[in-house]
């Protein structure tokens, strides 16, 4: 691949990132992607649109979010600075609300009354009925049958929301079963429907789409850790299911060529194990729900079932734009285990007062282990995508407990 | 990357071109059946196939079993689901159509699938060993004109690409696949997933009567026909009808090789009737 100078170019106008993304979709969802892309290309340019978003992300997400030293973890540590971007301050807990503020605003400009959404960890199911009902659209919510009994509150925080959450039991009942239904209701009903993708993934302008709505979390970041250290941080790192939040922290430092990107993908078990669903360390490129880009699958091109402890990162693919950035040479994909993530959940409980999701503790793991190859005066900018209140079943199940 | 829309002409398999013009001549409807290449059982995927065609075929769809099939409807998914528990890949598929070929030289074979499988076998692969087994098509269901440059070995090798249209297609669009259309457009009656029950057949008659008009090919209608009677209200005004869920849902369960072509026998000659009796 040839060097890039400036990596904010990408994607081109048939959203390629370089080998990846594209729009590898069904003949009845070309016609819908074109009305979708020829708005927002539209609406981006738009300050009035530009504005409003701004608006609700400064009065309902409640923007900016701050940068956090983790001091206590940091000295527990023992290497560089551990600062966290706190993303699980957000309005619903997590950085999906900055996504879905945005499309939601896109669908309405677009006369579009019914909301459709797929969730994985329930995270951006329910920021997707959060906007639903401040907005007024009809919203439904597809969720893997395995998902919707690992996430029972936050199902229940989507039904509060006047959402109706549809159990999916095809294939392995997780995230990308759950995606395949909802372009399936996507495909019979697009005349009324907005689809609102809640990662960097699928056809174009998906990728792009979503990458734009959660850049404002590195744009933040990088201002606001250049106000406090007088530069740059060192490296960040972020975890990667689909990629939104790593994709949302990481898109403002690309041509900062200075500043290390690690990405923190889900070991699952062990990467040798096979149950994992780390598609860019240990995937190969496919192409999968819409887009070119690395995927999990066997020797006849079948989506393999991945495991993770966490529903949000358990999905086979991953948004094209870091498949782009792996082959570039621009950032690095890691796995972080199951256990490796527990361990920092529970650490960064107990020195920090913040229960972080179970997502977030992949990058906080990550995080921990980048700070000891750095210097006590470096930084390490990890963003704390989301809060693990969702998550305190799981793990007490896990550990034996009686909730 | 070959821009798709300046395609070379295509001088490969002459089976599909042959087949609609021996329709054309005859003045009748041909009759597609789609099943899932392996269900409802590996062991009798040649002769389910040799069944369709004593049953009426005129030409097969033989459906590449994939973990994530997207445009497909239940029926077709679960046949999808069905197949891959019992091992078959897409090595498997050009096997049986291989086999079908030892006795059927005439009947033409359109592979439908999802891209990933092929992509991960090997483009250049795939098309050579394809060929090699009598395939004439391939109607890759996530690959649309804009994406097919990635198909150039395929068709390179001989092998039509089938294109579908929808009726939400742009006028734009459609004029681009009328133009690129080899061996017959596919025209998807409605927008939805395979099976479906919605169909306004004043609506596709008009569309099918201008897409006929304007394309290079032969136009086949398939999304939502189900029996005797959708599939003669089609037959008027298409060059061939597609029926796949609805066989594939008869097919569900049939273990033996007697049963398969005995339910095959009980299901298509009726709707192959109604369409010669258009």
């Amino acid at each position: 691949m040839p060097d890039i100078q400036d990596f904010h170019r990408f994607p081109d106008e048939r959203g390629r990132f370089g080998d990846y993304g594209g729009s590898y979709v069904a003949e009845t969802l070309m016609a819908p992607l074109a009305e979708l892309t020829e708005a927002y290309l539209r609406l981006r340019q738009d300050p009035a649109f530009v504005a409003e978003l701004d608006r609700d992300l400064a009065n309902y997400v409640g923007r900016p979010s701050p940068v956090y030293f983790a001091e206590r973890l940091t000295k527990h540590v023992g290497g560089a600075r551990i600062l966290l971007k706190r993303e699980d301050l957000n309005h619903t807990g997590a950085h999906k609300i900055n996504n879905t503020v945005g499309q939601a605003l896109v669908a309405r400009h677009m006369g579009k009354a019914r909301i459709i959404a797929e969730t994985g960890a329930g995270q951006h199911g329910v920021a997707s009925a959060t906007v639903a009902a401040r907005l007024g659209l009809k919203c439904v919510v597809y969720m893997g049958a395995v998902d919707i009994e690992r996430q029972k509150i936050n199902v229940y925080r989507m039904k509060l929301l006047g959402a109706e959450v549809v159990p999916v039991t095809s294939g392995s009942k997780t995230l990308k079963d759950a995606l395949n239904e909802a372009m399936r209701d996507w495909v019979t009903n697009v005349a009324d429907t907005f689809y609102i993708i809640g990662t960097v993934a699928g056809p174009h302008p998906y990728p792009l789409m979503v990458r734009d709505f959660n850049a404002i979390v590195g744009r933040e970041a990088r201002a606001q850790v250049q106000q406090q250290y007088g530069r740059l941080p060192d490296v960040l790192t972020a975890c990667v299911g689909g990629g939104s939040n790593a994709m949302g922290l990481f898109h403002a430092f690309l041509n900062d060529r200075g500043v290390r990107i690690v990405g923190a993908e889900a070991a699952g078990l062990g990467l040798a194990t096979g149950h994992h669903a780390a598609s860019l360390a240990a995937g190969r490129p496919g192409v999968l729900h819409g887009n070119r880009t690395y995927v999990l699958c066997d020797d006849d091109g079948q989506i393999t079932e991945t495991h993770s402890i966490s529903a949000g990162l358990d999905y086979p693919g991953v948004g094209p734009e870091h498949a782009f950035l792996k082959d570039a040479g621009r950032a690095e994909y890691v796995g972080v285990t199951d256990a490796e993530a527990l361990e920092a959940f529970h650490l960064l409980c107990r020195t920090e007062g913040i229960l972080p999701a179970l997502e977030s503790s992949h990058a906080v793991a990550q995080a921990i282990k980048l700070a000891r190859e750095y210097p006590k005066d470096g930084i390490v900018l990890c963003n704390l995508s989301g809060r693990g209140d969702k998550d305190v079943h799981t793990i007490a199940a896990r550990e034996g407990v009686q909730v | 990357m070959s821009n798709p829309q300046f395609r070379i002409p295509n001088p490969g398999s002459q089976r599909i071109d042959a087949r609609f013009a021996q329709l054309k001549a005859a003045n009748r409807t041909g009759l597609i059946p789609f099943v899932t290449a392996g269900d409802p059982s590996p062991d009798h995927a040649v002769a389910l196939m040799h069944a369709l065609v004593a049953a009426g075929a005129d030409l097969i769809e033989l459906g590449v079993p994939f973990s994530d099939p997207m445009a497909d409807g239940p029926v077709i998914q679960h046949a999808s689901e069905r197949a891959i528990a019992r091992g078959v890949g897409l090595g498997d598929v050009l096997g049986w159509v291989a086999g079908f070929r030892q006795r059927d030289t005439q009947t033409p074979v359109v592979l439908m699938g999802y891209l990933n499988p092929i992509e991960i076998h090997g483009y250049e692969r795939f098309a050579g060993e394809a060929v090699a087994a009598g395939v004439d098509g391939v109607l890759v269901v996530d690959c649309p004109l804009e994406e097919s440059a990635v198909l150039a070995p395929l068709r390179a090798a001989g092998l039509r690409q089938i294109l579908l249209a929808a009726p939400t297609t742009a006028p734009e669009r459609l004029a681009k696949l009328c133009e690129a259309a080899e061996g017959f457009l596919y025209y998807v009656s409605f927008a939805g997933i395979t099976g479906a029950a919605r169909l306004s057949t004043t609506d596709i008659a008009a569309r099918v009567a201008e897409l006929r008009g304007r394309s290079a090919a032969p136009v086949a209608v398939g999304f939502g026909v189900r029996d005797a009677q959708s599939a003669k209200a089609i037959a008027g005004f298409a060059d061939a009808v597609v029926i796949g869920s609805a066989l594939v849902e008869r097919l569900d369960g049939a273990a033996s090789e007697a049963e398969i072509a005995e339910r095959v026998q009980a299901f298509l000659p009726p709707i192959r009737a109604a369409l010669d009796a258009r």
